[in-house]
């Protein structure tokens, strides 16, 4: 009983990983339809972000809630208005541009930071649970990811934002012919898409562990999830992936070790892409957000 | 008058050249790192041939790569003679490729989706050989060895000699004689309709389908051809090192090859080579520093090259060459200047 119990949460805690770290390039991929490779080295810097802030004696929660969004996000909107801007339209140019900035993020990153591993104290002591010691921070990235997702969707669905929003992400033209300048509008959902970045990066950073190179690791798990979710919506079909890419790579986790697990993961994922080129929400959520 | 670049215009003096200072180099000067360097050459020409071309742009290249590496180490451990581990090396990766090349171009998948997939192809493998650490993971005598990689197997020897290795100044020579190979290869293919399809496939997809002309088996037919010189490149890089690890797989050097490529630059043969040979110079010497890290330089030539000459450095200084040439005729007279120019012009009119 306990075991399950256990097995269940360890499921939980990789499906919020999964989309946690998928939030922000879920957004840009659907609203733009950018490919940001150096998605994963703006989670990276938001963990580096709340690794310099705790050094400095900010309080934790503030570094990694607050702080670690807001340099990322503005990270992200100096990027745009320097690079991506110039390269709307051209899909596999921006893919190859945003590789070359993740290179540059992670040789910046190395420069200021040292090329070791540094870790960041996990603020949540575990708790145990039956025979079994769990961490207590897994229950917190759970609850994140919750609010983050309901606070996505409340937005998208309930605000003028999110209006103009989703109108951009149906038709830029007809948003634009409405007076909403696609190009701002583009602008700043990059920026919201570097912050929620900067935001899983400084939460994950605790649990583990930041490395000039660590942006890698996130960008395989994130990348599958958003496109085998699809662009046609972004929300409901970024869940729905990171829900079974977590499921099955946890289970086969726990059947065989870790690395079979994530290479089922992306096997699975290889599959999906030929039998559903236009991802999960393009043929089972084409109206919802 | 040609109307795509370079497709069957080979120039003989040129390659004669080259041929010749690649071929005298070894008595001048040391052959240890320009082996390396060509075998890089050779790794992005296999992408050069595929991107430039046919316009695919594989993200995950580096998979053939080190499949060769991984095959060719594999197999000499336990054959012992190497001819039959370095038609391995060429084959399995052709064959892998064909097969993940099927499975994506005959579900019409785009070409974002392209490389996605590929660059999951070569990060499963890149996981899965880093996790092969142990006893488990045997092929025959061959130990995968996780992170540590594969040491110590024999070398490339004269087919059917195993006692005559070949190292040093006899494996540059072969790293020559493939280079130039695979060159002439390509130009071979390109002069034939199959490359002229390629072309046409790379300009207008659905044009070729209407033409009767099946997209995806041609597709398939080149993503093959170009993984099996890169499984060649990766042999003979295991070759070189004397070691495959892992990181043959990693993410760093599937966009390493990618930069190489793009600055060389797009639809020639030769940018590639020269993108790899310079770059893969770049990168040693800045590996001998530790002041600024190699991948902030890499990172920010991607970046410059994609923004502000997306056709790479050769085409591009191809474009200005011919430039002056023509205001250098125009000087000379302006009758036959405006004839010149005139002529392609009435040509492609049909």
């Amino acid at each position: 009983m306990d075991y399950a119990a256990v097995v269940v949460l360890e499921i939980l805690y990789m499906i919020s990983f999964i989309a946690l770290v998928s939030a922000g390039l879920a957004i840009v991929f659907g609203m733009m339809r950018v490919i940001n490779l150096a998605h994963g080295e703006f989670v990276m810097l938001g963990g580096y972000t709340t690794l310099a802030c705790f050094r400095a004696g900010i309080d934790l929660w503030f570094s990694m809630l607050i702080i670690a969004p807001l340099v990322v996000g503005i990270v992200g909107l100096i990027i745009e208005r320097l690079v991506i801007r110039f390269l709307y339209g051209r899909m596999i140019d921006t893919m190859l541009a945003t590789w070359g900035l993740s290179l540059l993020l992670i040789g910046i990153v190395t420069l200021i930071f040292g090329s070791s591993a540094v870790s960041v104290p996990a603020p949540i002591s575990g708790y145990r649970l039956g025979a079994y010691q769990m961490g207590g921070y897994n229950l917190f990235i759970i609850a994140v990811t919750v609010v983050l997702y309901v606070g996505m969707w409340l937005v998208l669905r309930f605000t003028r934002l999110g209006l103009i929003a989703r109108g951009a992400m149906q038709s830029a033209e007809v948003a634009s012919s409405l007076g909403y300048n696609p190009r701002t509008v583009y602008m700043v959902t990059f920026t919201i898409g570097a912050a929620l970045s900067g935001l899983a990066g400084g939460i994950l950073a605790p649990l583990t562990g930041l490395l000039p190179s660590s942006g890698g690791g996130y960008i395989a798990q994130s990348f599958i999830a958003v496109i085998t979710g699809g662009a046609g919506a972004v929300i409901a079909g970024t869940l729905t992936s990171s829900a079974m890419f977590g499921t099955i790579s946890q289970i086969v986790s726990f059947a065989s070790g870790p690395v079979l697990g994530d290479i089922v993961m992306l096997a699975l994922a290889i599959v999906l892409l030929r039998l559903m080129p236009q991802g999960i929400s393009g043929r089972f959520f084409r109206n919802s957000q | 008058m040609k109307v795509w670049p370079s497709i069957g215009q080979m120039r003989w003096g040129w390659f004669i050249l080259g041929a010749a200072v690649l071929l005298a180099w070894p008595v001048f000067f040391d052959t240890s790192t320009p082996t390396l360097l060509l075998t890089w050459a050779l790794f992005a020409l296999s992408l050069g041939l595929m991107w430039g071309y046919a316009g695919l742009l594989s993200f995950g290249h580096t998979a053939y790569f080190g499949l060769g590496a991984y095959v060719y180490a594999i197999a000499v451990v336990n054959i012992g003679e190497s001819t039959i581990p370095l038609l391995l090396a060429i084959l399995v990766p052709a064959i892998v490729a064909a097969i993940i090349g099927a499975m994506m171009f005959y579900g019409r998948i785009s070409d974002v989706y392209m490389g996605v997939i590929t660059l999951v192809v070569s990060l499963i493998l890149f996981k899965f050989m880093s996790a092969t650490a142990g006893d488990k993971y045997v092929i025959g005598d061959a130990r995968l060895g996780g992170f540590n990689g594969i040491p110590g197997f024999p070398v490339l020897n004269v087919p059917g000699m195993p006692d005559v290795s070949l190292f040093g100044v006899p494996l540059y020579y072969v790293a020559v004689v493939a280079l130039l190979g695979c060159y002439l290869l390509s130009r071979w293919i390109l002069a034939r309709s199959f490359g002229r399809i390629l072309v046409g496939i790379r300009e207008n997809e659905s044009r070729c389908e209407l033409l009767g002309y099946s997209v995806p088996a041609y597709k398939t037919a080149i993503f093959s051809i170009s993984a099996a010189m890169a499984g060649l490149a990766g042999c003979l890089f295991a070759n070189w090192a004397e070691i495959v690890t892992p990181s043959v797989f990693s993410l760093r050097s599937a966009a390493e090859v990618i930069i190489w490529v793009i600055v060389g630059g797009l639809g020639t043969l030769v940018g590639p080579i020269f993108g790899a040979i310079v770059l893969g110079m770049l990168k040693l010497l800045l590996g001998e520093q530790t002041l600024i890290d190699n991948s902030l330089i890499l990172g920010l030539i991607l970046v410059i090259v994609v923004l502000a000459i997306p056709r790479g450095v050769v085409p591009a200084l191809q474009a200005w060459f011919k430039g002056r040439a023509r205001i250098r005729t125009q000087r000379a007279g302006h009758l036959r200047a405006r004839r010149r120019i005139a002529a392609p012009a009435s040509e492609r009119t049909p």
